[in-house]
């Protein structure tokens, strides 16, 4: 297959390297609607919605995977996929904020106590956030 | 000379702390291995991440991102990464002393220093140094998650945007092989900058939604893949230290053995020379 009609695709978390290879096309969730991208895409950078990662494979193929959101990078020749391993909602980022800055407060003081009600917030919106997750995976398979 | 019996006793306590040693040996070996690879794999995201920033960096947007300006340090803050627990050899020490080197260097120009802990260890020796401490957490285990860290990464974040910080600095251990580990410092923000590599031309990203929230978006990222990559990394190094501390350990303990089963094998013959020698006279007596 020409060089040119296919695009590098790589999918990368913080925690490994997901997928790197070439592809006819890629699919992904950006903050304001899926973009397909094909080769020669003009450079482009975006936030990622939690969702599905699409990969056509120079072979006709499909591979499917799942971001809980991120940042996608492309350039004319390569597609990087920043994907969050985490999954990451605002206020929940803010309640770790506030549990870590409590707990350094707690050291200074002397007795480390864990601070329940941060951590059943922090809990809570994970789970939130991984329900959201889950629904969408069932809507897509169903 | 000590009694016969208290030497066995010594013996089989040595011998179970041996025991102990070895165990802890051969455990951390094998979770040194899992942190390795799980080093290796952090690799690829800050890899490209850096990457992309250095793209950034050569593009123009109109706007220019705080965590790319320099700004005169009046205060710094600095992220220092230890181990949770113990019995690893000079590791956290080793850590310790060149964040003290550099809260030195710092304060002698004048700036105030901020810090973030990270690791029990951390936690406990800095407490007693009554330093402004913004965000500390412990207890991160053997597999530090990214989700673990963002808390502890936004406080410091936070300071930075709001200037009570001007720099912001981490500390942790470097692992170049099993042997050896040294403490490396490394500066977050302001953003060092490299080379974009392949690109030469004039040109600039299409941003959506726009390039402040993005910029800001991978940025941060970036800053949190960084201490990611460096608690992974200090783990790797805990295990390694560990393994050969406790090695160590287990060869001292093989020798202390050894001398003590001499002295043992020596009381021993003394008892039953002078027993022989008391039959003997006692026979010539009769």
């Amino acid at each position: 297959m020409a060089a040119d009609s296919t695009i590098h695709c790589d999918i990368v978390s913080a925690e490994g390297e997901i997928f790197s290879g070439p592809a006819k096309m890629v699919f992904v969730p950006a903050a304001q609607g899926e973009i397909g991208i094909a080769p020669r895409h003009a450079p482009l950078l975006t936030m990622i919605k939690s969702g599905e990662v699409r990969v056509q494979l120079p072979d006709g193929q499909e591979q499917f995977f799942f971001v809980g959101g991120g940042t996608l990078e492309i350039q004319p020749k390569k597609v990087t996929v920043l994907a969050d391993t985490a999954v990451r909602a605002k206020d929940m980022d803010e309640a770790a904020a506030v549990e870590a800055k409590q707990r350094a407060e707690e050291a200074l003081k002397g007795n480390i106590d864990k601070i329940e009600q941060a951590e059943a917030l922090a809990e809570l919106a994970r789970a939130a956030a991984q329900l959201k997750m889950i629904q969408k995976l069932r809507k897509i398979k169903g | 000379m000590p009694g016969t019996k208290e030497i066995r006793t010594k013996i089989a306590s040595v011998k179970s702390t041996q025991k102990i040693t070895k165990a802890m040996e051969m455990v951390a070996a094998s979770k040194m291995r899992r942190a390795q690879d799980r080093m290796r794999l952090s690799r690829p995201y800050a890899e490209k991440i850096r990457i992309v920033i250095g793209h950034l960096n050569k593009a123009n947007p109109d706007y220019r991102h705080p965590f790319l300006v320099e700004r005169e340090p009046k205060s710094i803050g600095i992220i220092v990464v230890s181990s949770d627990r113990g019995l690893c050899g000079a590791l956290n020490t080793n850590v310790f002393k060149s964040t003290l080197m550099l809260m030195r260097e710092w304060q002698g120009k004048g700036a105030k220093v901020n810090l973030c802990l990270l690791g029990n260890k951390g936690v406990a020796f800095f407490r007693r140094l009554g330093l402004p401490i913004l965000a500390s957490i412990g207890g991160l285990g053997d597999r530090p998650h990214v989700k673990d860290l963002l808390g502890s990464v936004k406080v410091m974040l936070d300071a930075y945007r709001e200037g009570t910080i001007d720099r912001l600095f981490i500390v942790n251990a470097q692992f170049v092989n099993t042997m050896t580990q040294k403490p490396v410092v490394t500066q977050l923000l302001p953003v060092e900058t490299s080379d974009a590599g392949d690109l030469q031309e004039h040109w600039d990203y299409i941003y959506e939604p726009n390039a402040a929230e993005i910029i800001d978006g991978v940025l941060m990222r970036y800053i949190e893949s960084q201490v990611y990559r460096s608690a992974v990394e200090s783990v790797a190094c805990e295990m390694a230290a560990r393994m050969v501390a406790m090695k160590a350990a287990s060869d001292n303990a093989g020798k202390l053995i050894g001398d003590l089963q001499l002295v043992y094998n020596k009381a021993r013959q003394a008892a039953i020379t002078k027993e022989l020698a008391e039959i003997v006279g006692g026979a010539a007596a009769v």
